[in-house]
């Protein structure tokens, strides 16, 4: 218990005084969070429209009110002929162009049936996508108003409701995905990088020699970073309910537990990784390819799993960010309790017993 | 009465087809300084790796400080002290935490491990660096230190894997005193090394040659064996005789 000890203090030696890492260690999650939080949010803002309204009526003028009175979008531009059209978007200032027929409100009254016309700048197709849709729902909002006050009868009005995340707020989807990446960078990038140094400069040697117990190396390494990716999982959550205003719907307890089980599995990881590898170098590359990549790109959170392909989707199963990601947003937003998680639990609980199993072993047979 | 506290018996390694050391077989005293050479690749650090318990050979028997390498390991590592060509230092911790730290990992009391600083610390001259951190010291110094730290538990027998590579000569001979220092205090030395000048300061030389051991005994004896004026000379009579390229 005490070479336990004086081991685990080492090694929160070597963490602080490696003073620039440690500032990157607890200030990376704070970054991310407010980058992609307000930076690179897939919400699109304060878009600039132009507007031809050859109806010049009722109707289309309180749309025009409307959409320049959303957070969406912002009207620049009021045009006279259609030729205008045209040259507003080369100026490259607009996104989206609004065009409403001459007698807008008439037809809409006495047909039920009228048209606006958006035309987007489809150079870039999401925000093109994003930015009508944004655009038909203020429209349709009016229409339903309208119907309101005069019922139309047998018309199919599909009713949406965006359930969990009613302001289609992104920080929904990437807080958990934030959490998941971090915590495999941190708890599995450092504890194998920590472990491979020990090879890199000479001292695993002499602590093979020594007679202290392999199991007590690999936990005295490991406790440290668990310590740290627990800061940071309590830093991210502070950050996202405070500036994001990402409420934790579901119980703090089970998350806390959640996040610890998944940061074994990143560990676990780790020292896998650190059995692979030689030296520090190697252990990043090897880190931030095997672990970030598939995080990013197969975790979920990026980009929606059912819809790749069947070969990738089977792949997905084995990174362990997807289940993390699942778990977090069943807790953290929908507010869900353990009996909807335990699956995915059981699963990173299963990963991180494998890949234990398998460092252990590995790392035992370079001993004898 | 001596005692033996390293017994070689046919040891044997091998990696698939090739055998890194072949049926060697020696024995070591008590208090005695051995050196152990040859060429680079000649096999001298997989024999040692097995005497500290670090690999498992493939054949024939060996007994460390009285205690089997096949079964009886842990308690090898308990009576042993290791140090290899790279000083095994923390470069990031202090003088006192790397003393500390290792002290600590053998198992010994605070209290110990304090008493033992203090005369270390004032043995080396280095009180003063106490707090420095490694990395800011000399080499020589350095490997001072590892020797230092790699017997402060008292291990029966301390093995040297060519502790003083890159130091100039005047910090080798200090490096040399404190070897003989512990060898005076019953501290048994296993050190290998391609420096000729030191194999003059060893109790008994052996010399490995492509795995296996062709010479052994003092290097008076030796010298006047193969007729020659120094240990370089007797080393390179026999290792022109490798068939093995250096790795």
């Amino acid at each position: 218990m005490k070479q336990f000890s004086i081991f685990v203090k080492k090694e929160f030696r070597h963490i602080f005084r490696d003073r620039k890492s440690l500032l990157i260690i607890i200030l990376m999650p704070i970054v991310q969070i407010i980058l992609f939080g307000f930076a690179l949010t897939n919400e699109i803002k304060n878009s600039n429209i132009a507007v031809l309204d050859n109806a010049k009526d009722e109707s289309s003028s309180a749309i025009i009110r409307r959409l320049d009175a959303s957070r969406y979008f912002n009207v620049l531009q009021v045009l006279n002929t259609q030729a205008d059209i045209e040259a507003a978007f080369r100026t490259g200032k607009i996104r989206l162009a609004v065009v409403f027929q001459p007698g807008f409100r008439e037809s809409l009254l006495h047909t039920n049936h009228a048209q606006v016309q958006l035309i987007a700048d489809a150079s870039d197709p999401n925000t093109a996508t994003t930015v009508t849709n944004y655009a038909s729902n203020i429209i349709s909002d009016y229409q339903k108003e309208m119907n309101g006050q005069s019922p139309v009868p047998y018309a199919i009005r599909p009713e949406i409701r965006m359930l969990y995340n009613p302001q289609l707020k992104g920080a929904y989807n990437f807080v958990p995905g934030v959490m998941a990446m971090i915590l495999i960078l941190i708890a599995a990038m450092m504890t194998s990088v920590a472990i491979v140094r020990e090879k890199e400069i000479n001292t695993m040697e002499v602590l093979l020699v020594s007679p202290l117990k392999p199991l007590l190396f690999i936990l005295s390494k490991a406790i440290p970073y668990i310590f740290l990716s627990l800061v940071n999982v309590v830093t991210i959550l502070i950050v996202s309910v405070t500036l994001l205003e990402v409420p934790i719907n579901g119980s703090l307890f089970l998350l806390m537990g959640e996040s610890l089980l998944f940061i074994i599995t990143a560990v676990s990881l780790g020292l896998m990784i650190s059995t692979l590898t030689k030296t520090q170098q190697e252990a990043q590359m090897f880190s931030l390819m095997a672990l970030l990549l598939p995080t990013l790109l197969l975790g979920g959170f990026m980009f929606p799993i059912e819809s790749m392909p069947l070969p990738l989707r089977i792949i997905s199963n084995i990174v362990p960010s997807k289940w993390f990601f699942l778990i977090v947003k069943d807790v953290m937003i929908k507010g869900l309790g353990f009996s909807a998680v335990w699956k995915e639990s059981l699963v990173l609980l299963g990963m991180s017993l494998f890949l234990l199993a398998i460092s252990f072993k590995k790392f035992k047979t370079r001993l004898a | 009465m001596k005692e033996t506290v390293i017994k070689v018996d046919k040891l044997t390694k091998k990696f698939g087809d090739f055998i890194a050391t072949n049926q060697i077989s020696f024995e070591v005293e008590k208090g005695e300084i051995f050196g152990f050479l040859g060429a680079n690749g000649a096999g001298k650090t997989t024999a040692m790796r097995m005497l500290c318990g670090l690999l498992m050979p493939s054949s024939g028997s060996a007994s460390v400080a009285g205690f089997d390498v096949y079964k009886q390991t842990e308690h090898i590592k308990q009576s042993i002290g290791y140090m290899s060509q790279k000083f095994s230092l923390y470069e990031d911790l202090t003088v006192k935490e790397n003393i500390r730290f290792y002290a600590g990992i053998y198992g010994m009391s605070r209290q110990v491990i304090k008493e033992k600083m203090t005369s270390l610390l004032e043995q080396l001259q280095m009180t003063a660096e106490e707090n420095s951190l490694v990395k800011s010291l000399p080499l020589g110094w350095k490997q001072k230190l590892a020797f230092s730290v790699a017997i402060l538990h008292e291990p029966k027998i301390v093995f040297l894997d060519e502790p003083t590579g890159g130091v100039d000569p005047v910090t080798r001979r200090e490096f040399w005193n404190l070897i003989y220092e512990a060898a005076e205090k019953g501290i048994t030395v296993f050190v290998t090394t391609h420096y000729m000048d030191e194999a003059e300061y060893c109790n008994r030389v052996s010399i490995m040659v492509d795995g296996k051991i062709e010479a052994l005994d003092t290097p008076r004896n030796l010298k006047s064996a193969f007729n020659a004026g120094s240990m370089d000379e007797v080393f390179l009579q026999l290792a022109r005789g490798a068939k093995r390229k250096a790795d």
